[in-house]
C-alpha cells in the first residue's frame, strides 16, 4: 500500500466578539488600570465579573472596584510555556482572589521558580504597557509583599468604552485524508481517476471515502473510471471569488465520470457558459505539473441520453 | 417508565495515531461489531445518535462523513452532539423513554493525533477572560491538583498510586493504549507528572440500547439503565471549589446512585487528581471496584472516553462480574460537566 498522504493544515480565525455592559466595563477598566467586580444580590463580589449570578441566574449589574493586589488560591508551575500564553519564560498559572473579591481570576504569575510560589502568597497586577481593553491588559501577576492597595471606588462609568474584542484563534494540524482518499489523490497525480466499489450494492464512489454511505461497509475494491464523463447538472457562477483567477461567469457542474455511480464537482471550460447543458459529454483538462484536473471541456461527442445519468443527479 | 438497557458494547484498540484511517474508516469496524453482537442491521435500529468534535482533527462537519459508516439508506432517524458520546447516549435514552423507538445505536469517536489536544481544548473555554490566555488542559487540571494537595485531600505519592493502579488494571484490557508499569515521569505542569495525565490517542466506541423485552431478546444479561442525569457548574473556574464536584454528586443523586451500594464504578477521570474529587463526590469507599478497565488514564480518546466508561460498566454486567455499577462521564475543564448513569443486571 502506498504511503498515506499528510500535509500541514492551519485553521486560523479572528473571532470578533461583542461585549455586554458588565464585560465592557471590566475590560475598559483594565485599559484604565482599574479592576472591577460585580456584586451579587447576596453581597458577594465576583471578579472577573459576569452578567448573571452563577447561583441564582439573576441579572447583575452592580459594578464595584476591587484592588489590584490579591492572594493566590491555587497555582501550577508551567516550566514550558506554549504559544499564546501570557509569558514566554517559565511561570506559574494562578487563580488570584483580588482584595475585595470573593472569587478568583485566572492569569499568569511571574516568579523565579516553583519554590517561590505557594498558595496564600500575596501578588499584584503587572499592567501591560499597551492596553486595549482585553484580559491581556493584565500582563501577569507578580509577587508583592506590600500592604493591600485601596481601590479608589470607581463607579464603572467610562468614556469611550470598549464594546468588543478580537480574539484570534489558531490551531495547527497535520492533516491526513486516510487510506481511501490518499489512493485517490495519488492516482490523480498520474492523471487517473480511481474510485472504490461497494462489495454490497456494487456502486462505484468517486472520490472514494472508504465507506459506502448506503450500506455502511468498507469499499476496498479500486476501480478506474473516466476519463470521460457526463454533465448531470450545473450552475452559472457570477460572483468572482477572492484570489481566484477565473473570469466570471463560469460554469460549475456535477460530472458523472464513465463507470462511476456518483457525480463529482468540476468547472466546465472550452465552451461558452450559456451553452453548457445537462448530458454534455466532457473530459478532464490537465495543466502541466498540476495534481488534479484544472477543468473539464466538451469531447465533441453527442449528448448522453437522459436515462443514462438520471440516477446520478 | 420503560425499562431500557445497554445490550452491546464495542470499542477500537486506542492508539497514539491512526493516520492510515479517516474517521469513518476508524469507526466502521466498531459499528459492525456492535451490530453483529446483537444480530441487528442498521435498518432495525430506531434511533442513531453520535458524539464527536470537529476541533480534534480540524475537519469541518466530520460527523456527517462519519455517518457513511452507518449505512443511512433507507433514511434513518439520527442526531449528533458536539460532546462526549455519553451525552449522545443520554439523548438516545430519552428518545427510547418517549416510546418513539425501541432500539438505539450510539457511537462516538475522537481522532486527536492530527492536532495538539492541549491547545485544541483551550478553544472550549470562556472566550473573553480565559481563552485569550491559552491555558492548556494539563495546566487547568494542575491547578485543581494543587488545590487538592493544599486542602490535604491527596499528595503526589497518592496520585502516583492512582496512576499505577489504573495502568496495572489496564494490563487486562487489550484495547488500552497505556498498560502495565509506566514510569510516573517528569512534571508536565507541576504538580502533575506525565503519569498523572491521560495518553493522547485516537479511538471510537459504540453501544446499542434497547427497551423492555427487546433488550432481553438481544442480550442474555442486559445492563438496565436505572437512571442517568447530567449537571453543569459555573464556567468561571475561580467561582468553583475545585476540590469538590457538586454537579457529579447531584447527577448521581438524581440517577439514583445513592439508593443502594454499587459494586463497580467506571469514572471518567483523565487526570489522577480528578479521581480523588470524584471518589469523594460519589462517596465511593474501598469496597467499590473503581475503573477495572484502567479508565481514562489508560485510554482517553476524547469524545469517546465517557461513552466507554458506560460501555465498560455495562460489559461487566453482561459478563456477570457486576450486579450494580455506576458510570461517569465528564466534559470541560476541571470536571465542569458531569454525567452519571446507574446500571443493573437482573438478579442471579
Amino acid at each position: 500500500m502506498p504511503e498515506v498522504l499528510k500535509a500541514p493544515l492551519t485553521v486560523e480565525f479572528p473571532f470578533t466578539r461583542s461585549l455586554g455592559p458588565v464585560q465592557s466595563a471590566f475590560l475598559t477598566g483594565l485599559r484604565e488600570r482599574v479592576v472591577l467586580g460585580v456584586r451579587t444580590t447576596d453581597g458577594r463580589t465576583l471578579v472577573p465579573p459576569v452578567e448573571y449570578d452563577p447561583v441564582t441566574a439573576e441579572e447583575i449589574r452592580d459594578l464595584v472596584e476591587v484592588a489590584p493586589t490579591g492572594t493566590v488560591t491555587t497555582w501550577a508551575w508551567n516550566h514550558a510555556p506554549r504559544r499564546g500564553q501570557p509569558l514566554d519564560t517559565p511561570f506559574a498559572w494562578a487563580l488570584v482572589r483580588l482584595d475585595g473579591a470573593d472569587t478568583a481570576l485566572l492569569h499568569a504569575l511571574d516568579a523565579p521558580g516553583p519554590d517561590a510560589v505557594h498558595t496564600g502568597m500575596r501578588v499584584r497586577v503587572r499592567w501591560a504597557e499597551e492596553r486595549t481593553g482585553a484580559i491581556t491588559d493584565i500582563a501577569c501577576f507578580e509577587p508583592y509583599d506590600g500592604s493591600s492597595a485601596e481601590p479608589a471606588g470607581h463607579t464603572g462609568e467610562f468614556e469611550d468604552t470598549v464594546t468588543g474584542i478580537v480574539a484570534p484563534a489558531r490551531l495547527d494540524y497535520t492533516y491526513s485524508p486516510g487510506r481511501a482518499q490518499s489512493a485517490y489523490i495519488n492516482a490523480l497525480s498520474e492523471r487517473r481517476n480511481v474510485g472504490e466499489r461497494c462489495p454490497s450494492c456494487r456502486k462505484v464512489y468517486v472520490p472514494p471515502r472508504g465507506a459506502c454511505p448506503r450500506c455502511g461497509v468498507a469499499t476496498l475494491e479500486q476501480v478506474e473510471v473516466g476519463p470521460g464523463g457526463t454533465v448531470t447538472t450545473f450552475c452559472i457562477v457570477n460572483i468572482k471569488a477572492k484570489n481566484l483567477d477565473i473570469e466570471v461567469p463560469y460554469v460549475y457542474a456535477h460530472i458523472a465520470l464513465d463507470g462511476a455511480d456518483l457525480a463529482l464537482h468540476g468547472r466546465i471550460g472550452g465552451i461558452p457558459y450559456d451553452q453548457v447543458r445537462m448530458g454534455l459529454r466532457v473530459e478532464p483538462v490537465w495543466t502541466e505539473g498540476a495534481r488534479f484536473p484544472d477543468h473539464y471541456r466538451p469531447t465533441g461527442e453527442a449528448d448522453a441520453d437522459y436515462d443514462t445519468y438520471r440516477e446520478l443527479l | 417508565m420503560r425499562d431500557i438497557a445497554l445490550v452491546a458494547f464495542a470499542q477500537t484498540d486506542h492508539r497514539r495515531t491512526s493516520d492510515e484511517h479517516s474517521e469513518v474508516e476508524m469507526l466502521m469496524p466498531v459499528l459492525h461489531q456492535v451490530l453483529d453482537r446483537t444480530g441487528l442491521k442498521t435498518a432495525d435500529i430506531g434511533f442513531t445518535c453520535s458524539g464527536s468534535s470537529d476541533y480534534l482533527a480540524g475537519r469541518a462537519f466530520s460527523f456527517t462523513l462519519a455517518l457513511d459508516g452507518v449505512g443511512a439508506w433507507p433514511p434513518i432517524s439520527e442526531s449528533h452532539v458536539e460532546m462526549d458520546g455519553a451525552w449522545a447516549l443520554y439523548e438516545a435514552w430519552t428518545k427510547l423513554l418517549t416510546g418513539d423507538a425501541d432500539t438505539a445505536l450510539v457511537y462516538a469517536y475522537g481522532k486527536s493525533s492530527p492536532g495538539s489536544v492541549r491547545d485544541v481544548l483551550t478553544r472550549q473555554l470562556d472566550p473573553y477572560y480565559v481563552a485569550p490566555l491559552w491555558p492548556d488542559s494539563v495546566a487547568l487540571a494542575a491547578l485543581q491538583a494543587q488545590a487538592l494537595i493544599d486542602a490535604g485531600h491527596t499528595d503526589e505519592p497518592a496520585l502516583a498510586g492512582v496512576a499505577a493502579r489504573s495502568r496495572r488494571d489496564a494490563a487486562d484490557n487489550s484495547h488500552a493504549q497505556l498498560r502495565g508499569s509506566i514510569p510516573h515521569g517528569d512534571y508536565l505542569v507541576r504538580p502533575l507528572r506525565t503519569g498523572d495525565c491521560p495518553p493522547i490517542g485516537d479511538g471510537a466506541a459504540a453501544v446499542i440500547l434497547a427497551a423492555g423485552d427487546r433488550a432481553r431478546e438481544l442480550c442474555e444479561r442486559p445492563a438496565w439503565i436505572r437512571g442517568t442525569d447530567h449537571r453543569i457548574e459555573a464556567h468561571g473556574l475561580g467561582v468553583r471549589d475545585l476540590t469538590d464536584s457538586p454537579s457529579t454528586r447531584l447527577a448521581a443523586e438524581k440517577a439514583g446512585a445513592f439508593e443502594r451500594p454499587v459494586d463497580t464504578a467506571e469514572l471518567h477521570a483523565p487526570f489522577t487528581s480528578q479521581e480523588v474529587v470524584l471518589r469523594k463526590a460519589l462517596r465511593l469507599d474501598d469496597s467499590v471496584r473503581v475503573n477495572p478497565s484502567g479508565g481514562a488514564l489508560a485510554a482517553n480518546p476524547i469524545m469517546a472516553a465517557g461513552l466507554i466508561r458506560i460501555g465498560e460498566a455495562a460489559a461487566r454486567i453482561h459478563r456477570g462480574e457486576s450486579d450494580r455499577a455506576l458510570a461517569h462521564a465528564t466534559s470541560g475543564p476541571c470536571l465542569q460537566q458531569n454525567l452519571v448513569a446507574v446500571l443493573e443486571g437482573d438478579p442471579r
